[in-house]
């Protein structure tokens, strides 16, 4: 009995949390037009996927990721701008679904804080090379 | 004073992460469009005989309910949405990359609670939502706009809470 259970274990399928629907038209296919999709991949590399958190729709194989990517690929074909696509986006699930965040007081000292670290140092260094000089 | 500097700064570090055991940081992606309108949709019926969803407000409040019959915890949510749906609440479904067969098998063994139930072959209406799983459900008020945003199954002792939010709104 207890053998059976786990040879059933075994073969049993696991159960996925996705649709049984084909993925989406352009999820998997390439625009024919190359500048159109090198612009669609481009945009497409900097988007998260929101179900895997860690990348990039370009990269997931997500049934959502792939939406996201049949959206992209579709509007940028219809002549939507990467920048109008993102700030659709942007609008629905905020600042969290681009790789590309915009400058805001959240994200600031991500460019401030370098710049304020390497004053600190210059200021160090030349207080301590003073020192020296004296000495 | 110096000799208490190191454990006051361990004592600061302890907090801080004893904070996140306690309270750990919300994972979930929320839609920015919660206080906002509903934005502009339109899904074709997936079941004969039962209407899509619009965006389109007619003055009262709703549940939009995103969900798809390949969803386990639409399955746990199913009695919880029956009990909205007996105390008088509108739900309309938006049925993610769902067919009608799997649908009309999802809706005898678990319940129907829906008013009209749209299909979102591609997750289009989902992506338009900012909508990032199922299920997750959206509390419209009578204008349209969104007042809330549920993520996850909606559990029993959420059900008042819903219910008070859509009674405040007109």
């Amino acid at each position: 009995m207890k053998r059976l259970a786990l040879i059933l274990a075994i073969i049993a399928a696991p159960v996925l949390a996705d649709s049984k629907l084909p993925p989406a038209p352009l999820a998997n296919t390439q625009l024919r037009d190359p500048a159109r999709e090198a612009q669609a991949q481009a945009l497409m590399v900097t988007l998260r996927c929101l179900v895997c958190q860690g990348q990039s729709i370009a990269d997931s194989d997500a049934e959502m990721a792939g939406d996201m990517r049949s959206l992209v690929r579709t509007r940028i074909q219809a002549g939507e701008s990467p920048a109008s696509i993102r700030k659709w986006l942007v609008t629905r699930y905020g600042d969290y679904v681009t790789y590309d965040p915009p400058m805001s007081a959240l994200t600031a000292p991500l460019w401030i804080a370098p710049l304020a670290l390497l004053a600190f140092g210059l200021w160090l260094a030349r207080a301590s090379f003073r020192k020296r000089r004296r000495g | 004073m110096r000799l208490w500097l190191p454990l006051l700064a361990f004592a600061a570090l302890l907090a801080v992460v004893a904070t996140a055991l306690y309270k750990p940081a919300d994972r979930a992606v929320h839609s920015a469009l919660v206080g906002q309108p509903l934005p502009a949709f339109r899904t074709e019926p997936l079941l004969a005989g039962r209407p899509g969803v619009a965006s389109a407000a007619d003055g009262k409040p709703r549940l939009i309910n995103v969900y798809a019959s390949w969803c386990l915890p639409c399955i746990a949510e199913a009695p919880q949405l029956m009990r909205l749906k007996a105390a008088g609440v509108r739900i309309d479904g938006i049925a993610v990359r769902d067919t009608p067969e799997a649908m009309r098998q999802f809706l005898a063994r678990n319940g129907d609670p829906y008013a009209a139930i749209g299909a979102d072959k591609d997750g289009a209406v989902q992506l338009a939502l900012g909508s990032s799983g199922v299920p997750e459900t959206f509390l419209v008020d009578g204008r349209g706009h969104i007042l809330d945003q549920h993520i996850g199954d909606i559990r029993a002792d959420e059900v008042d809470g819903i219910l008070k939010t859509l009674g405040q709104a007109r």
